[in-house]
């Protein structure tokens, strides 16, 4: 009797009740700590808050809750690559390794293990090629979008024409500095504007010499390439020698309000390319404010909200779950792998009317991903500051690159590394 | 005179200064090695978080406001404002009974602008005071009479421990710091000088705060060779860092005097780090300072204040002097860093204990 009422128990138990679906896993690569700790906060909160709202407000992506794993890198390669190594097995769906030097190392692994990267305007630029970098995404913008959103904003204010003009290049002397060395080089020969390279030895809190010689030569115009403290005192230089700050534009990196606010009102006007929205002013705040930060539920001190790159946190997990309930579509299943992750990110195509969907209107650039292009289109928009007020505004659309100039460049690159690692350009 | 050669003389007039910013964070080294002969590895550290504290106390921040809120769920952040209105209204009631009305008018307009700053400076100071003390209690005292060795490792500890510690109690965002003194080209100097490299050149550019900071190393300087020379005190820095057990042999107390050396440390790490932090905000980077006041040390000496002084000013110069003729022009820029490096290098071959270090002879 005893052994026939437990069989029906158990049987009421397995019948009656669904089994519980694997939580999603997004781990976040965060650096909250550290040299950099001061931009790595706002973009991790930014991360963490957009999951924690599709947890508290749907019930996560179709249903199955998502689990964020954080894991501090300290900025730091060796770290972000041990961090990869810990979580990899959890069953992560998508890395954002949020440093170019971890991602040159994380390619090669995320290739030979299936599991994606998305290097939201960073990284490896020519990974835009995804017949090479086959689990590499960059859209929706990458630094070659950005040296040549920088030219064709000074187009746009020139009327057409640079010709003659001087642009001077301040950037951090590493491999991210450098990046868009190359195409301000083909764009110089391109619009005939005279290109001077100014680099900036790390960490760039000593920039008197680069500024003597700006101040001697007097560019028409100014462009950096920084990061950290480099940003700062860059901007503060630049207004000790009165030099005009709308014709100062720093890449997306060179324009958070922890680059501008040190140097007080002597900043305003300066101007810096971005490729989503700033400031609160989107429908989702509301949503966010009820289900995450009213509910005690904000990641962090919860004291990043607006800032541009605790919404660049957050439009890199908006984008993380599109390609999530893509991938979900495709496959037809609640429980994707990597593997199916990395097509959802491939078939990735974000539109107005889906922003407007997400609560954030006008948010980002349309666009859509394939296997030829990882990247997207690289719209840019122009953001400036307002030191009065305390904020960015945004003062163009969102332009498209100079395809023509960076497409070759991307095909160069990129078999060049196909070459190198016997990589045969395919879409799978 | 070409504007050539006047841009010249400009680039050695920024290097001059460049090395007095470089010299501020190389006292506090010397300060330490030469009364404990310790090589401190948190200098840099201690400079970021004198900086932090005088921003925090400067602004009313709540110290481990982060750690609190997060505990008790709270939201608290500001205490309202670090000197409180009350304070510069006694001081000027206090003032008008003791001078003109006029003069003690702008006496407290004075202390209206520049009073939180003053107070958060008298706090901070009190803070690395604080912070000596406990150093001194809780790491050098277990380590008397062990290996230089063993202290500089017990300094790099010290470092790792003060990065996080400075985080939590003030939070590790970039902050403003704005001590009164104008940041910019200095319009005088910009003026009176334009007329000497005619239509190209406009006038030396000199950054008005590293013309204060020159006047506040100088007078940080004569204060400490004063001191060190001149004082009981002083004399008894120098027996310790002689010799440890000598020093204690004739009543000179290793305790009082390591609290002192530290303290003193301690202050010249907030000077350098006001300094440095008004340049460019106060934010984790500060701490990495102290490798721009490597090649200063190597250059001028362990054990010389002077030698930090003209130390920095020879890196200063050389290091922007080298970049304006030769880096620029032909290597493409940023050679400073490795170019100090190799000046300091080069003073080596020549000097091995520095331009004014003392000449270690050793009797076996």
């Amino acid at each position: 009797m005893k052994m026939r009422t437990l069989t029906a128990a158990t049987m009421a138990v397995v019948m009656g009740v669904s089994p519980a679906l694997a939580d999603m896993v997004f781990p976040s690569l965060s650096y909250r700590t550290g040299p950099y700790a001061a931009n790595g906060i706002p973009f991790a909160d930014g991360y963490e808050d957009y999951f924690t709202l599709m947890n508290e407000r749907d019930g996560g992506i179709g249903g199955v809750p998502i689990k964020v794993i954080e894991c501090e890198t300290g900025y730091n390669t060796e770290k972000g690559v041990e961090c990869y190594e810990s979580t990899k097995g959890e069953g992560a769906l998508v890395y954002q390794p949020l440093s170019t030097g971890i991602t040159y190392q994380l390619i090669p692994k995320s290739a030979a293990d299936g599991i994606p990267l998305h290097t939201m305007g960073y990284g490896r630029t020519s990974a835009a090629n995804g017949k090479v970098f086959n689990t590499v995404f960059n859209y929706p913008a990458n630094y070659w979008n950005g040296a040549s959103a920088v030219v064709n904003h000074l187009l746009d204010i020139n009327d057409g024409d640079i010709k003659g003009k001087t642009l001077a290049l301040v950037y951090h002397n590493s491999a991210y500095g450098k990046e868009p060395i190359r195409t301000l080089e083909e764009l110089a020969k391109k619009h005939d504007f005279e290109l001077t390279l100014l680099p900036v030895d790390h960490p760039g809190q000593e920039q008197k010499s680069q500024w003597l010689q700006i101040r001697r030569e007097k560019p028409d115009y100014v462009t950096m390439w920084g990061w950290g403290v480099m940003n700062a005192t860059a901007i503060q230089e630049a207004a000790n020698i009165r030099y005009p700050m709308e014709n100062f534009i720093g890449v997306w990196w060179s324009g958070s309000e922890n680059d501008v606010k040190p140097v007080g009102e002597k900043a305003n006007g300066y101007k810096a390319l971005n490729f989503h929205g700033v400031g609160d002013d989107y429908p989702l705040y509301d949503d966010l404010k009820k289900y995450v930060y009213d509910a005690g539920k904000a990641a962090g001190a919860g004291d990043q909200k607006g800032t541009v790159l605790y919404n660049r946190g957050m439009y890199a997990a908006m984008l993380a779950v599109e390609a999530a309930k893509n991938a979900q579509e495709i496959h037809d299943t609640k429980e994707i792998t990597p593997q199916q992750m990395r097509d959802g990110m491939e078939a990735l195509v974000v539109t107005q009317a889906t922003m407007k969907k997400l609560g954030m209107p006008n948010f980002g650039p349309t666009f859509k991903v394939s296997c030829e292009n990882h990247g997207g289109p690289g719209l840019v928009t122009v953001n400036q500051w307002d030191a009065k007020a305390g904020e960015w505004n945004q003062i163009t659309s969102y332009g498209e690159s100079d395809m023509e100039v960076i497409g070759d460049l991307i095909a160069e690159d990129s078999s060049a590394f196909a070459k190198e690692n016997k990589i045969k350009e395919a879409c799978s | 005179m070409s504007a050539d050669f006047w841009f010249g003389v400009e680039v050695f007039l920024n290097g001059l200064m460049a090395g007095v910013m470089y010299s501020l964070v190389a006292l506090g080294f010397v300060l330490i090695f030469k009364a404990s002969g310790i090589f401190n590895y948190a200098q840099g550290v201690m400079a970021l978080f004198a900086a932090q504290t005088l921003v925090g106390l400067q602004t009313g921040l709540i110290p481990f406001s982060h750690l609190i809120n997060a505990i008790f769920g709270t939201e608290f952040h500001h205490f309202g404002q670090a000197a409180p209105d009350w304070w510069i209204e006694t001081y000027s009631r206090g003032l008008s009974l003791l001078l003109p009305e006029s003069l003690s008018l702008s006496i407290a307009g004075f202390l209206g602008v520049y009073g939180p700053t003053i107070l958060a400076i008298v706090f901070a100071a009190l803070v690395m005071l604080f912070f000596a003390i406990l150093v001194e209690k809780l790491v050098l005292k277990h380590l008397v009479n062990q290996e230089p060795i063993i202290l500089f490792m017990a300094t790099i500890g010290l470092a790792f421990f003060m990065e996080g510690f400075g985080e939590l109690m003030w939070g590790s965002d970039v902050k403003t710091l704005n001590i009164g003194i104008e940041q910019g080209g200095n319009a005088w100097f910009e003026e009176n000088t334009a007329f000497l490299g005619g239509e190209d050149f406009y006038g030396f550019y000199l950054d008005t705060l590293d013309i204060y900071a020159t006047f506040i190393a100088v007078a940080l300087v004569l204060a400490l060779v004063l001191f060190s020379q001149y004082t009981k005190t002083g004399r008894a820095l120098r027996a310790v860092a002689d010799d440890h057990q000598a020093a204690l042999s004739v009543g000179i107390s290793l305790r009082t005097i390591w609290v002192i050396v530290w303290t003193i440390a301690g202050f010249v790490a907030l000077v350098a780090g006001m300094m440095w932090g008004a340049k460019s905000g106060v934010q984790f980077s500060l701490s990495l300072i102290a490798l721009k006041a490597l090649p200063v040390l190597m250059l001028g000496g362990f054990t010389s204040i002077p030698g930090a002084i003209i130390g920095g000013l020879i890196i200063g110069v050389g290091e922007k002097m080298f970049e304006f003729l030769i880096g620029a022009p032909y290597l493409g820029g940023a050679t400073e860093n490795w170019f100090a490096y190799m000046l300091a290098l080069l003073f080596l071959v020549f000097r091995p204990q520095g331009l004014f270090g003392e000449k270690i002879i050793e009797r076996v």
